[in-house]
This record gives C-alpha cells, structure tokens and sequence, in this order.
C-alpha cells in the first residue's frame, strides 16, 4: 500500500516535470501539442474514491498551469477527465472483468481495452482544454483540428510509454 | 432540510466536479488574460447590443422627424453641390480633387448618448469591421458631436462635445480668428468659446465652425453661433457663450469622419517637437 502510494507520488512528479521542461516545448507546426501528463489519471486504481479522482485531476492540473502560467485552463481540463473516468469505465467493461485492487495497465486489460479507454480520456480531455484556451467557437474547426491532432500524438506516447515503462 | 442534504451527498460527485470547475473558470478568467480580455469583451457585446435594441425601438417613433432631417440636409447638399459644380468648371479638376480626398465619411446611428452627466459619451453602431478607427471625428446633421475614442469590432464610442475633458479647435466663421470650444457641464444647450482676444469685433449670431487645425475635423463644420459675449475685468480673452447647433436630446443619425492624411500629418508635425 505503502509502496503504491510511493510509486504514484514519484509518477505525478515525473509526469509533471517531463511535461513541464519537455512536452511544453514540442509544438509542431503550431498545432500539436502533447500532453502525456493526464496519463496518472489514466492510471490510478479503479478502486480510487472518486472525491479523491476529482482532487487529484484538479490539482495535477494546476500544477501543469502553474509551469506554464495558465492558472485554471489546464485544472479544468484535467478535473473534466476524472469527472468522465468512472463512467467510461463502466461504458467500455462489464463488471466481471475489473479486478477492484488493480489499476488500469495495457499488459492487464488487453490492448483493445486500454486503447479505447485512453481515446474516449484523452479526447475529452484535449477537447475541453483547446475550447477553453480558444474561449470562444469562432474557430471552431481549426481549434477542433488542433485538439485532436495533439490527442493522437497524445495517445502515441502513452502508448509507447506502456510498452517501455510498465511492463512489469 | 433533511432530503436536500441526501440529495447532495447522492450526487457529491457531480456538485464536486462543478466547484472545481467554478473554481478553474475562476482561475482562468482571473490571471490569464486573453480569457479576461475575451470574457470582458463579450460582456460589453452584451451591454452594447441591448443599447442597440432599445434604441431600435425609440428610433421608430421618431422616423419622421429624422426623415424630416435627413431631407433638410439632403437639400443643403444639393444646393453646395451646385455650387461646387460651378466652381469646378471654373478650376483646375486635379488639383480640387485630391484635396476633396482627404477626408472620408461613413454613416452611422447613435445608439446610446447622455446630456446629463459631468462626461458625456455617445456610443455608435459601428465598430473595427466596419472601417471605424480612433480619432476619428463624429459629425451629426447639424454640425460636431464628438470623436471616437474606442473602438470594438462592431461598435464605437467617445465623448461627444458634453464632455469636459474634451476640447474641439473652433474659429469664428466671418474674421477667422479661432480658439477652443469647451463644454462647462450645465447646460447641455450651451458651450464656451477660449481664447479670442479683445481686439476682435464680435457680434451676438456670429457663425462658429470648425477651424480643422485639430486634423481631426474638415475646416467649416457647423458648430453653433455666439449666444452673448463679455470680457471680465483684467483677463485677456472674451467669455464667449455659443449656443450648439446639434441638439444633443435628439441626434441620432451621425457620420463618421476619417482622415486618410491624419498620420502623415501627425508624423510630420512630430518632427516640429524634436528640435
């Protein structure tokens, strides 16, 4: 338990330095713009208490705004996803299938799996965070262009970094 | 009491997720700026709009006096229009020509004013898109009203000549001489000629127009006529009192007045100060 705890508090800091000194700085063509950071979302255990889903979404979030000086946009973002966590997973598994003292990995869910519970996140998640960055619908395809452009690389990488990392 | 807590602590989860969300929206709209900007912005879109609306509707009851206006002013061009015909047959085309050029004019409607203030604004239904842009001059049918001072993609507004911050160059039309208009915010009827000095020949009615050394304003727009006039004892100047052409309970058609030179001139005059 202890050690679990351990092993998500070194995640979150890995996951919001990288974002913060790496990620940030990639931006390809002024439209793509991972954001690998809302995989420790991704990954904590089904059995989190979803008070605790919606906190830690909100303050990984303001810790991503704070590095790059835009209080709010990436917390609301990122407490979007937690808030839509539970249901998708409900939405995409039958109950039988979810062991409740493990976490969502590649390797224990199957590739189908956590490929479709990554792109219903990610994608709402990079949706609300470039409509609210946009703040408006008047350009409504470029901002739409751009939200999934950067949620495919998005994916990309947390897939990459499932097959590197988390093996176990 | 008792359910309403139920109530909350069944749907915790979504109540938890909309606080944070106020609290993000707070975040965002606090620090950042463009979101500031753009919250702002909009809400004035809002305030603007319902101006437009209400003035929408008072404008209909008064359609025949404008049309009334709007024929008046249709004929006073008509008649300088023959008169510059004759003019220019009798003049070099060219030369008249580019001078006509310097100033352009776009209509627009008032759709939010005030005469009772300290600082008067006028507010108009055209914005950025529409070719509006700072300081340009406002000109109603019966003479100055005022300058654009900000402008947003589908409005504008500025102080009109109710505006004690505000000054207009003004010359008297018969000998000239020229000084300031200001307004001294009681009588909304009634403004104040500066700076003419003792030796000029005044007379009650005397026509006051626009000198057009503000580069601002063409020279020659109506600005009203001298109403009384006296000197104090020991000053320099006359206290000139000038009734205002435009009644500004009434106006509601205006043009907008562009100077395609103004920056040329502006720059040009710059030069003068660095010495």
């Amino acid at each position: 338990m202890i050690r679990d705890l351990l092993k998500y508090v070194i995640m979150f800091v890995i996951l919001v330095l990288l974002q913060a000194l790496l990620l940030n700085n990639i931006q390809f063509s002024g439209y793509v713009n991972p954001y690998l950071y809302v995989l420790f979302i991704l990954l904590l255990p089904f059995e989190t208490p979803r008070y605790l889903l919606l906190f830690l979404g909100f303050f990984l979030g303001l810790s991503i705004d704070i590095f790059s000086n835009t209080p709010g946009m990436h917390a609301s973002a990122t407490t979007f996803m937690a808030f839509l966590r539970p249901s998708t997973i409900d939405l995409i598994s039958s109950r039988d299938n979810i062991d409740a003292n493990s976490s969502p990995r590649l390797t224990l869910m199957g590739f189908g799996w956590f490929m479709r519970y990554t792109l219903l996140l990610v994608v709402a998640h990079h949706l609300f965070l470039f409509f609210v960055e946009a703040f408006s619908l008047n350009a409504f395809i470029h901002t739409l262009t751009r939200s999934l452009l950067s949620a495919a690389f998005t994916i990309l990488l947390i897939i990459i970094s499932q097959f590197l990392i988390f093996k176990e | 009491m008792r359910s309403l807590l139920q109530f909350l602590a069944r749907h915790y989860f979504v109540f938890l997720f909309l606080a944070l969300e106020v609290v993000s929206l707070i975040l965002i709209v606090n620090y950042n700026n463009f979101q500031r900007v753009k919250f702002l912005n909009s809400s004035n879109w809002v305030s603007a709009s319902l101006f437009e609306a209400s003035s929408n509707l008072t404008n209909y009851f008064q359609l025949r006096k404008i049309n009334d206006e709007l024929a008046a002013e249709n004929a006073e061009l008509q008649t300088k229009l023959q008169k510059l015909e004759v003019v220019e047959i009798f003049s070099r085309r060219d030369t008249t020509l580019n001078r006509d050029t310097t100033y352009r004019f776009i209509p627009a409607r008032i759709i939010n004013n005030s005469v009772n203030k300290q600082y008067n604004y006028v507010t108009m239904n055209k914005g950025r898109l529409d070719g509006i842009e700072q300081d340009m001059g406002i000109v109603g049918p019966h003479g100055v009203v005022g300058v654009v001072t900000n402008v947003t993609d589908h409005y504008s507004s500025g102080p009109s000549i109710l505006n004690k911050r505000w000054r207009v160059s003004a010359k008297i039309k018969k000998n000239n001489y020229f000084g300031s208009l200001s307004w001294s915010g009681d009588n909304h009827e009634y403004a104040q000629l500066n700076e003419i000095p003792f030796h000029v020949e005044l007379a009650a009615g005397d026509t006051i127009i626009t000198s057009g050394y503000s580069s601002i304003f063409p020279e020659g727009i109506m600005l009203g006529v001298i109403d009384d006039f006296n000197h104090d004892s020991g000053a320099n100047f006359y206290k000139i009192k000038i009734r205002l052409s435009t009644n500004f309970k009434t106006i509601t058609h205006v043009q907008l007045v562009k100077n395609n030179f103004l920056e040329e001139q502006i720059n040009l005059e710059d030069q003068n100060t660095n010495d």
